[in-house]
């Protein structure tokens, strides 16, 4: 197998708490600058799965590669992690996406708050900079996050449900800039659960039900026979399960 | 007159003026640090900290009688302990936070009452509950400030992880391996400026200082700099009118602080832009977009 190419190799990879696994025996290999919507139901591991890829989540079973390069990952968590009460204004937190550059101590020069700006234009938020960001609306912290992350300038973007709750208009922007991103060559994977925007846009799909159910172009994937079968894994939790013997478990 | 009844128990009385310079202390150490709980919502966290230092500081009193070191190592230990194992209990267990704070809080607070009454006299209990603000001698100021110092310098140091760790810990995990360093950095912040306040206000009051004025400051200010600079102005001016109505009128000096704060903020809750009067009052006329 050719693995140059590859940006993300996950291997015989199982993921889960308390030794019940939310990704079980996942295969897959993502090509570097490919555009992936990861579809699946609630409890599918889709969030699991980018734990993992972060580092968050030290895996039961398996392993997987990483090959970002310097510029690493880039994670945009679901918006619910994220405290607006906060006193922050925008500015501030989207010039954050320059940590790499930055770190802890230095502040902006002119040219990387110039970039912060630019940033800000980009997603539409000019005139917002001096904001809280307690006083924006979902869509409008939305497209703050987008612009931080694209600050980071990562090579390989995670998305976990970047429009839930988020209006159409605001949609199709980001959207856009996600395509804007994967025609730069970035690699990008997008949890999504709107069917219709995943066939619009995204070339391949991952579709998980904590196992992979399919990969591969988004065509052949999102198939009804696939959608059923993925319904049916999602639903099944058994508390008292046994212990897993499939030969991929007892080989590695 | 006024100036006198303001000035003249600082200008004539030595311990007056160690008092100021305790109060002074705390409120830029303390005070910061308190807007940093308040906004980690961790204000009860705080308070439950602060009684469990009693245990650990009465062992030190049990063992070495009024010792600053002995009280001052032993507070500091229970507060750590405390801080780490709150928040095992409620990752292993399936009590909340909430749950396992108050029962630490409740257990902490009956065995420091215990263990002072084991050997001491009512006078010691009560030092320790509520601080001697007005006895301090200059190994306790020093102690204060030296608590205060290190204080504003990690602050500055883990400023910009900190302010991520409040309000976005999940982007701070992944651009950067120093949120375990801000979460357990500030812990330890947290505990130290508790032992410093529970040398002048007690382990009681020690958290009042901290909360008092840091919520009073939000209900005013919405940048976070202006926050901290005006929860340290609150803080002081309370250690300055506490210290003066409890020379004037003779009522504890560690109370009539954290009482000076709490008007401060009473005041504020009905009448800041943030409080509850505070949109009501504002009679401007509303903007076009």
């Amino acid at each position: 197998m050719n693995t140059h190419d590859a940006i993300l190799e996950l291997d015989n990879l199982t993921l889960g708490y308390d030794r019940h696994p939310a990704i079980h025996h996942l295969r897959c290999r993502i090509a570097r600058g490919a555009l992936v919507a990861i579809v699946g139901p609630n409890g599918a591991g889709k969030s699991t799965l980018f734990k993992a890829l972060t580092g968050e989540l030290q895996p039961l079973q398996g392993h997987f590669r990483v090959n970002a390069g310097k510029e690493g990952i880039a994670y945009l968590p679901q918006q619910s992690e994220l405290d607006r009460s906060f006193p922050v204004s925008v500015f501030d937190m989207v010039s954050m996406g320059l940590w790499r550059e930055i770190g802890a101590f230095r502040g902006l020069s002119r040219s990387q708050a110039e970039r912060v700006r630019t940033a800000l234009a980009a997603v539409g938020l000019s005139g917002f900079e001096a904001r809280q960001i307690g006083t924006l609306s979902g869509g409008q912290l939305q497209r703050a996050r987008f612009a931080r992350m694209m600050l980071q300038d990562a090579n390989l973007l995670l998305l976990d449900e970047p429009f839930n709750a988020i209006d159409a208009r605001t949609i199709e922007d980001l959207v856009a800039l996600i395509l804007q991103w994967h025609a730069e060559g970035r690699t990008i994977l997008a949890v999504l659960h709107d069917l219709t925007l995943v066939r619009h846009h995204f070339p391949e799909t991952l579709l998980l039900a904590r196992e992979c159910v399919g990969f591969g172009p988004t065509d052949e994937i999102l198939t009804p026979e696939h959608l059923a079968t993925a319904r049916r894994l999602a639903g099944e939790f058994d508390a008292t399960a046994p212990v897993c013997h499939r030969p991929e478990a007892e080989a590695a | 007159m006024i100036a006198e009844a303001l000035f003249a128990p600082f200008a004539d009385f030595e311990f007056m003026r160690r008092a100021l310079a305790g109060c002074l202390a705390l409120a830029l150490g303390a005070t910061p640090v308190g807007v940093f709980l308040l906004l980690r919502r961790m204000s009860l966290m705080g308070d439950a900290m602060a009684h469990a230092i009693l245990p650990g500081a009465a062992l030190g009193y049990l063992a070495f009688g009024l010792s600053l070191g002995a009280m001052t190592v032993g507070g500091i230990v229970a507060g750590l302990v405390v801080a780490l194992a709150a928040g095992l209990v409620a990752r292993s267990s399936i009590l909340k936070e909430d749950a396992s704070l108050a029962a630490f809080y409740l257990l902490s607070i009956a065995t420091g009452v215990m263990i002072v009454s084991l050997r001491g006299r009512n006078l010691d209990l009560l030092h320790v509950l509520f601080g001697s603000v007005l006895a301090l001698d200059d190994a306790s100021l020093l102690l204060i400030s030296a608590i205060s110092t290190a204080t504003l310098a990690a602050l500055a140091l883990l400023y910009r992880p900190l302010v991520l760790e409040c309000f976005d810990a999940a982007f701070l995990r992944g651009v950067s391996a120093s949120s375990p360093i801000a979460h357990y950095g500030f812990l330890v912040l947290v505990v130290l400026n508790l032992v410093a306040g529970f040398h002048a206000l007690g382990t009681l009051m020690a958290v009042g200082i901290m909360i008092l004025p840091s919520a009073a400051a939000r209900l005013w200010v919405k940048r976070l700099p202006a926050m901290l600079g005006l929860a340290v102005l609150i803080a002081f001016i309370s250690g300055v009118g506490g210290l003066l109505a409890s020379f004037h009128a003779d009522v504890p000096a560690g109370p009539a602080i954290i009482l000076a704060a709490g008007i401060v903020y009473v005041l504020s809750l009905i009448l800041a832009p943030g409080g509850m009067l505070g949109a009501r009052l504002d009679r401007r006329p509303h903007l076009e977009s």
